[in-house]
């Protein structure tokens, strides 16, 4: 039988050329020590090189969210594969992007996006990969719309799965402020005097200039008098106590009362209302729907990601997550028995269609990005 | 080689490793930066590569970074008037004791184990309407409802000075620590009260330590962006700030990168014309 070559055998055959006289001593020892430099210099990048295929980067939302991924996607998933998920947080699409856009290829792996505009913006950027949809056959369990809408951009392929969804409502403490007159006011609370000082908003552009729309009786995909936008965002800013950057700080703000109401993330509202907090949460008529993806950046290792992903798909892992997340999962309710709690949870659509929730139109949105993300910096500060 | 020559070689061996960092961690990146200042950024969010003044152009001419400079440099120096004001007399304490001076010297440099922005976030238990601050004077009675408190440049000015004052205390403490207390006994010996032998000898003695704890306490001050974002109000933004949107949210990295030059180019002007009148020395001796 042929002996296996492997490092032992070829050391021991060194030796026993060594013993039996066939190489002088000097030899030997400089051979040996020509083995141990090699080895010394190649194990910190074989380090490197083999962690790529064994580990897979994941970078989401934080706080609740990224505890139910780790609880119930991320663990068991590491328990099944042996591959291991390194989970990063980010305040927003915009922070990660920059984040992306300075890191090399491979270093970040998956994201998990908000919104379509995002998916269009990563992939005019250059950093779409190209799933092979064979690897993921969970996909069939989602909503057939949340997918398509993703295949005009990328030539009918998709570097991601619908994952989640969810609106961005009115917030509210109902010890200060009753459902009725919520639903009276509606976005208009949010520039309503009464609450000066009390009011807060999430400090992202796109956000301020939806509700501003709203506020001003205008289609938030379609505003025609942005100065009446701006006159909104500006007189919000004015009675806010503060703009809010992460959903941790949402969920603090309206728990310690030190704001009564705000635009809120559906699922951190609906967490907020189980901890026993008396928090109302409204989507006002032309309310921000959006939908979350799971987004392969290119130079990832495809075959790791589009396992995990099929993983997270599966609709035991989804609706686990979902349920920890309070954000409805992508999953079509029509394939998929979805369980007690979440249709109870906002923004559920028991239809499978979404045809109830309003989201940001790419073109539209990304058009104007570069003009009013500064514009809004501007505002936000004061001009 | 002759010993002249190795000698002559020696500092320069000694300090290529301190200026290979300096070179790849510090003047590579700061040339970077120099070069993305002149290109453009496009509606998508690329990069157009070039020499064009366009950044310079807005940064420099647009009365909107003028004002948020100016206001950060106000700030800044709110900050360090507060920082000198608290941290003489703590500093003069510390010389002064006779006990374990190593003791109150850790103790100084405790809050530096906590991460700076928990210690940020902290205020907001301390100053909230639910905080300690407004639970207590509920409690005795002091205000009938909470008071608000936070969000506003006085918080993000207590949030500063509370980062800054052990930078301010270490470098009057190094100074004061310095200088010989026969000075001051020859003041008194000599007819001065106590008062004016700290007015007319120690205080004078002290004052490079004091500049530079000034110099360290404004340029970080002035750089910061955690504490106006986590402290202050809707207008409450500093320079650092709108570095981190052109980059971060506006994922415009030529005119971030014109912009935290230009911040750099105001702070060093500072740093200069300290060096001109006090020197780095007293600075580096603060620092070790």
């Amino acid at each position: 039988m042929t002996k296996k070559m492997d490092n032992t055998t070829r050391y021991e055959r060194l030796l026993d050329r060594y013993r039996n006289g066939d190489i002088d001593r000097r030899s030997f020892l400089g051979l040996i020590g020509a083995a141990g430099l090699a080895y010394g210099v190649q194990t910190p990048f074989a380090r490197h090189a083999l962690a790529a295929t064994d580990q897979v980067r994941f970078d989401g939302w934080g706080g609740v969210v990224s505890e139910a991924f780790r609880q119930y996607a991320f663990d068991p998933f590491t328990a099944k594969t042996g591959i291991a998920v390194v989970d990063g947080t980010f305040g927003g699409g915009d922070e990660y992007l920059s984040r992306v856009k300075a890191s090399q290829p491979g270093e970040y792996n998956i994201a998990h996006l908000s919104g379509v505009f995002d998916y269009a913006r990563y992939a005019g950027l250059g950093f779409a990969s190209e799933l092979n949809e064979a690897n993921i056959p969970n996909l069939e369990y989602v909503i057939p719309k949340l997918v398509d809408v993703y295949r005009p951009i990328t030539d009918g392929k998709i570097s991601c799965v619908p994952y989640d969804y969810g609106t961005t409502g009115i917030a509210y403490n109902r010890k200060y402020i009753s459902d009725e007159e919520m639903q009276e006011k509606g976005a208009r609370i949010l520039i309503d005097e009464a609450y000066k000082g009390k009011i807060s908003g999430w400090s992202d552009w796109r956000t301020r200039i939806w509700f501003g729309a709203l506020q001003t009786g205008q289609d938030p995909n379609d505003a025609e008098d942005m100065d009446a936008v701006w006159d909104a965002i500006r007189t919000h800013r004015d009675l806010s106590l503060k703009y809010w950057t992460s959903g941790a700080e949402l969920m603090s703000l309206l728990a310690e009362e030190e704001i009564y109401v705000t635009e809120g993330w559906s699922g951190r509202i609906y967490a907020l209302q189980e901890q026993g907090h008396d928090i109302g949460y409204m989507d006002p008529p032309n309310g921000y729907g959006w939908q979350e993806c799971l987004f392969v950046i290119k130079g990832s290792p495809m075959e790791a990601c589009e396992e995990l992903l099929n993983f997270m798909l599966a609709p035991e892992t989804s609706i686990a997550v979902a349920e920890g997340q309070n954000y409805p999962p992508a999953l079509d309710p029509n394939k998929v028995d979805l369980g007690e709690k979440i249709p109870t949870l906002p923004a559920f659509d028991p239809t499978g269609t979404l045809s109830g929730l309003t989201f940001a139109n790419p073109t539209y949105w990304n058009g104007h990005e570069a003009d009013w993300s500064k514009t809004f910096g501007r505002v936000q500060k004061g001009y | 080689m002759s010993v002249e020559a190795r000698e002559a070689r020696q500092p320069w061996i000694l300090l290529s490793p301190a200026l290979t960092a300096i070179l790849l961690l510090l003047v590579v990146p700061l040339i970077f930066i120099l070069v993305y200042s002149f290109w453009l950024r496009t509606a998508t969010g690329a990069d157009i590569a070039g020499f064009h003044l366009d950044n310079w152009q807005e940064a420099l001419t647009d009365r909107f970074y003028r004002d948020i400079l100016l206001n950060t440099l106000k700030i800044s120096a709110i900050t360090t008037i507060v920082c000198a004001l608290m941290g003489y007399p703590a500093a003069y304490f510390i010389a002064r004791a006779r006990g374990n001076k190593a003791i109150l010297l850790l103790l100084l440099m405790l809050p530096f184990w906590i991460s700076y922005i928990i210690r940020t976030m902290s205020w907001i238990n301390i100053l909230g309407v639910s905080g300690a601050l407004n639970t207590f004077l509920l409690w005795t009675g002091v205000i009938g409802e909470p008071v608000q408190m936070l969000y506003n440049q006085t918080t993000v000015i207590l949030g500063l000075v509370h980062f800054l004052l052990p930078f301010m205390v270490l470098n009057v403490f190094v100074s004061l620590d310095g200088i010989d207390t026969n000075l001051e006994d020859a003041a008194n010996s000599l007819g001065a009260t106590r008062w004016e032998s700290f007015l007319q000898v120690t205080l004078p003695l002290s004052l490079p330590g004091l500049a530079a704890g000034g110099l360290l306490c404004f340029v970080l001050a002035a750089g910061t962006y955690i504490t106006p974002l986590v402290l202050g109000g809707p207008t409450d933004a500093m320079f650092a700030n709108l570095v981190f949107e052109a980059i971060i949210t506006q994922l415009n990295w030529p005119l971030g990168s014109a912009l935290s030059l230009m911040l750099l180019a105001v702070l060093g002007v500072l740093v200069m014309i300290y060096n001109r009148y006090l020197g780095m020395a007293q600075l580096m001796k603060g620092l070790g």
